[in-house]
């Protein structure tokens, strides 16, 4: 608990496209409050997971409360929220826009506005936020701020003349910042004599508190030693500890209206925690519940199997526990021909997808197959039934399908002049269909409509190829249409591997199967025995690669003291030969299973 | 019970060599009395408890023997004869860097019993011998050898190949130059980056770079054929005899025989009460004198070895073999039978594929299988 009256509370999220220096700003805000001394700071500190470090990206949204002594004398509660960037987090920016009043627009002055940029941006004016335009990196030579100042106005229609100019890096006019949030963002609202409302922002497993929740309170007071409800389920929790980040987690007796932290409640049953729930006093609880979330619509599906068949239940125990730490992620049990009992999970996009395979890997040490991931088809039979198809595996027979429905988006794509003609020819090589191309000085804005298949494996990479990473891009979904479209499956030694096969347009399907057949050529390694990889259509073969057998593989000396430890090498072996999936006697790496699926056919 | 094969470990050695992971120790001076004793201590010890057998060979190896008085070699091998029975002719090898020969101590070392030499030649090329940071010349070496032949009556060398930058044609050319020095058994290594080595470092920096993959096939098949011209078979992966010629002592290691491994760091397969043990002695040479001196012997791990491993360590080894395995020496020796050992659709399938031969009663790897034998094992072993 504070003793911060409500008119000195100020949340807000720091919003911006991916790398334009949200996290590199909340280290400075952070410093620059003293909230972490000197030794505690590192780069972009509020990147925590070693995932986020390694790739310098942000993952996870992160809150921090500051406390600022502002200019005119009076001393501030600011709950700043981190968010990431990239379009297959959006669902963390999304949540972390509703525990807030206003946002910090942070825009590269190097790059100026990006497709992500825009997306946010959209979303927080939706939330109802004050927004804060900051222009970021002006310390770079090629920084032109009047440039992208002028910018934000034509593309995003927002007032940008009180914009400010700062290094995140440097620190310059870090106290503009702090000033600007605290004279131009408002307050919250909320009554703490009301009965109990707060809105379910985060939750995540820690081994030695377990179920940690993160909330932002909006009426009435939320207290150690309170029962609380979840209004959604009815269950009830006692509250052990309230407390706020500090970063670090510090323990508070309370927390009022309009404050951001956490709470801890011997609460077992992870599905017991849902995002966008209401927690209320369970003997004074509320009216009604807060508005919550828009359930995120997952858009790409994979299968995820144990490598070892015994870790099905541990896997099925951490993929609640990360659940809890990730709405935006779903997940169903299912069965595969060779890879027997695993879990068709949904992601926001394959960036997400393999986050969340790390993270698994990482966090759960459990080692994971995933299938070739796929879009939601839907498949209309011949009898009129419809069905949504998750899994290539699952396409019934040709003779009784009518039609096949493929998901579309609506993409926006923002590149520089230069690179449009590269960038129309990738979205048309991709059965794209333009909706609108538009200039804002000599930045191109081209809108499309792409079926989602086509976007989902390697569209990012090839765009940020094709435009040496200065075009930006962003999508919706865009309804379903019917598409000319097929299976293909892939026989290794001549038995399909049914977690290899996947579902393409007609008129790509040889280019496809015959790139896949070479993918992986490449990403099996060599082994005892030769290897034929084949694609086929139905019955028809479309396309065949060779692997040659391995030529040399054995230990030049071995003489009696070698032998112990040669048979505990050869027990290793077989041991990671188990935690290797067989097909036939055909061991295929995981890395090869989501590598073969991105290609440039 | 088949005759034992006796190991006795000497583990100095004048400078460490960078590719070596041998149990070998570099001493100013070393106690040669203090070290005589405690082999001769532990080998009276291992016979005691082996109680009265036959015996089929010795090996002193390391390390490097040829740096023991031959007083001890001597003193060693009688014990020996004197503890067990030996069989007619039994081979007793040593092995000798061509750096610490001396006409006289071979001569001592022949007038001890030993009847066979292991010479570490290494490589008949000056700069390579630089690069593997050997203490002798080519010159040297090859006078060594014919010192030795002159003295022994077999006569066995070592050569390391593979090496970084080794073409085919190079590789051809040295080893027939080797292979007209006329002994009747060669040891042919390809070069190993053995874990700890110094070489191990600078192959992790990238500073040397092996020939894998085809390149090592290349070379390994180019080796068979040349010695095959000078009548040499490959009767293990990586040793090379006249029929007759091969090691007596080696192939009880192959055929997974009993051995018992004496000295700092040796490892011994025996059979104690009719069962198998793993035995394995303290590597730092002074740590075991002490233990040997104290105890009688330097012993720091001895387990039962079970069937299942037991078969395995059977197939691992045998199969180096050009013989293969004995289906039922292989049940006897081991508590289990070769086809429960095996998995035997994997075995068909190496079979079709020309790595496996299955003759009744005996299974053997092709010179296909050989090449790719690790990888050929962990499909195959159950
Ligand atoms: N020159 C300069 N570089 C900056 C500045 N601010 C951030 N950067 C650099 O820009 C890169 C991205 O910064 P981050 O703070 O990780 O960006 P982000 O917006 O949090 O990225 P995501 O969370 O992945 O969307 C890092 O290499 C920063 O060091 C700045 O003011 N000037
Ligand atoms: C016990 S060692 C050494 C015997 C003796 N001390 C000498 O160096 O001549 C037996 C043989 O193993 C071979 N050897 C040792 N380390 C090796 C390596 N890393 N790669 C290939 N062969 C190796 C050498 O040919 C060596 O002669
Ligand atoms: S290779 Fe021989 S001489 Fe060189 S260190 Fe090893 S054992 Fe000693
Ligand atoms: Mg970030």
């Amino acid at each position: 608990m504070t003793d911060t009256p409500i008119e000195n509370i100020r949340n807000f999220a720091i919003i911006a496209h991916i790398d334009h220096g949200k996290s590199t700003l909340a280290d400075r805000l952070i410093q620059t409050t003293g909230a972490l001394s000197a030794r505690e700071m590192t780069n972009q500190v509020l990147d925590s997971m070693d995932l986020e470090r390694e790739r310098g990206i942000t993952i996870k949204a992160q809150t921090v409360r500051l406390s600022y002594r502002a200019k005119n004398g009076q001393t501030y509660e600011l709950n700043l929220m981190d968010t990431p960037g990239h379009v297959d987090f959006a669902y963390e920016v999304s949540r972390s826009l509703a525990a807030c009043e206003g946002s910090l627009l942070v825009v590269d002055a190097s790059q100026g506005v990006e497709a992500q940029t825009l997306a946010n941006v959209y979303q927080a004016i939706e939330a109802g936020h004050e927004i804060v335009p900051v222009l970021n990196k002006v310390d770079l030579p090629a920084a032109e701020p009047e440039r992208v100042r002028q910018q934000i106005e034509d593309v995003i229609g927002l007032d940008a003349s009180d914009a400010l100019m700062i290094s995140a890096k440097t620190g310059l006019n870090i106290e503009g910042v702090l000033e600007a949030l605290v004279h131009r963002l408002p307050p919250p609202k909320g009554d703490p004599a009301a009965p109990l409302k707060a809105l379910l922002v985060d939750s995540w497993y820690d081994p030695y508190l377990g179920v940690v929740i993160l909330v932002r309170v909006k009426d009435g007071r939320l207290k150690r030693g309170q029962k609380i409800r979840m209004m959604s389920t009815g269950a009830a929790h006692l509250v052990e500890q309230v407390g706020v980040f500090s970063p670090k987690m510090i323990p508070t007796e309370d927390l009022g209206p309009g404050e951001i932290g956490f709470i801890t409640a011997a609460i077992k049953t992870v599905a017991d925690c849902n995002v966008g729930d209401t927690l209320t006093d369970d003997r004074a609880p509320a009216a009604e519940a807060l508005p919550g979330f828009k359930p995120s619509v997952p858009v790409v599906w994979c299968g995820l199997y144990p490598v070892d068949a015994d870790d099905f239940e541990k896997l099925r125990d951490s993929l609640g526990k990360l659940r809890l730490n990730d709405a935006s992620f779903h997940y169903d049990p299912e069965t595969s021909a060779a890879l027997g009992f695993g879990f068709r999970c949904g992601f926001l996009g394959l960036l997400h997808l393999e986050i969340i395979q790390e993270r698994l890997s990482r966090e759960f040490d459990l080692d994971l197959i995933a299938t070739a991931p796929s879009v939601v088809y839907r498949v209309h039979r011949t009898n009129g039934e419809v069905a949504e198809l998750h899994n290539p595996a699952d396409m019934p027979d040709g003779s009784v399908i009518d039609h096949i429905e493929e998901p579309w988006i609506k993409a926006t794509i923002m590149v520089p002049d230069d690179y449009l003609g590269a960038i129309l020819q990738l979205c048309n090589d991709r059965r794209g269909e333009q909706v609108d191309l538009t200039y804002v000085g000599n930045r191109a804005m081209a809108v499309y409509r792409l079926p989602l298949n086509e976007v989902v494996f390697d569209f990012y990479d090839r765009l940020k190829s094709v435009s040496r990473g200065y075009a930006s891009f962003d999508y919706a979904m865009d309804g379903y249409a019917p598409g000319e479209l097929v299976r293909i499956s892939i026989l290794v030694n001549n038995d399909p591997v049914d977690a290899l096969s996947f579902i393409a347009h007609r008129a790509v399907a040889e280019a496809r199967g015959r790139s896949i057949c070479a993918k992986l050529k490449e990403l099996i390694p060599r082994q005892l025995f030769k290897i034929a990889i084949q694609a086929a259509i139905g019955g028809r073969v479309i396309a065949r690669e060779t692997l040659s057998a391995l030529s040399k593989d054995v230990t030049a000396k071995c003489y009696g003291g070698d032998i112990s430890r040669k048979r505990k090498l050869l027990e290793k072996q077989k041991e990671g030969k188990k935690r290797m999936r067989q097909f036939g006697k055909v061991e295929i790496p995981q890395s090869a299973f989501l590598a073969a699926l991105k290609m440039d056919a | 019970m088949e005759p034992l094969a006796l190991y006795i470990h000497w583990p100095f050695c004048l400078a460490k060599c960078p590719y070596c992971d041998f149990n070998s120790h570099v001493r100013d001076r070393i106690d040669q009395a203090r070290f005589a004793a405690a082999l001769r201590r532990e080998l009276a010890w291992e016979a005691a408890r082996l109680g009265r057998r036959r015996l089929g060979s010795i090996f002193f190896g390391g390390g490097t023997p040829s740096l023991m008085e031959p007083a001890t070699v001597a003193a060693l091998i009688d014990d020996a004869v004197r503890w067990f029975d030996p069989v007619a002719g039994m081979e007793i090898t040593l092995e000798a860097n061509p750096t610490s020969v001396e006409a006289e101590r071979f001569a001592g070392f022949r007038a001890a019993g030993v009847n066979r030499v292991s010479v570490g030649v290494q490589s008949l090329d000056p700069a390579a011998l630089g690069f593997l940071g050997r203490q002798h010349s080519a010159d040297q070496a090859v006078a060594a050898l014919e010192l030795a032949r002159r003295v022994f009556p077999r006569v066995s060398f070592d050569l390391i190949y593979a090496r970084p930058g080794q073409t085919e044609a190079a590789w051809r050319a040295e080893l027939r130059t080797a292979l007209a020095l006329a002994a009747d058994h060669l040891s042919l290594y390809q070069l190993t980056i053995e874990p700890g080595t110094k070489f191990a470092t600078l192959a992790a920096r990238g500073e040397i770079v092996l020939p894998e993959g085809d390149a090592a096939a290349a070379l390994y098949e180019a080796t068979a054929e040349e010695a095959g011209t000078f009548g040499l078979a490959p009767y293990e992966v990586s040793n090379y005899a006249r029929p007759g010629a091969e090691s007596r002592h080696n192939l009880s290691y192959w055929r997974y025989e009993d051995y018992a491994g004496i000295g700092p760091g040796a490892h011994g397969r025996v059979t104690v009460d009719g069962a198998l043990r793993a035995t394995r002695r303290h590597r730092a040479p002074e740590v075991w004198a002490e233990l040997v001196e104290r105890h009688g012997h330097g012993t720091v791990e001895e387990t039962p070895v079970v069937p299942a491993e037991a078969a395995r360590e059977a197939l691992l080894m045998g199969l180096r073999l050009g013989e293969g395995v004995d289906a039922a020496r292989f049940a006897r020796r081991t508590g289990m039978a070769l086809d429960a050992a095996l998995d035997l659709a994997m075995v068909e399938a190496a079979v079709d594929a020309g790595y496996l031969v299955r003759e009744p009663g005996r299974l053997a790897a092709t010179d296909a299988g050989r090449l790719r034998l690790d990888a050929l094992l962990a499909a195959i072993v159950a």
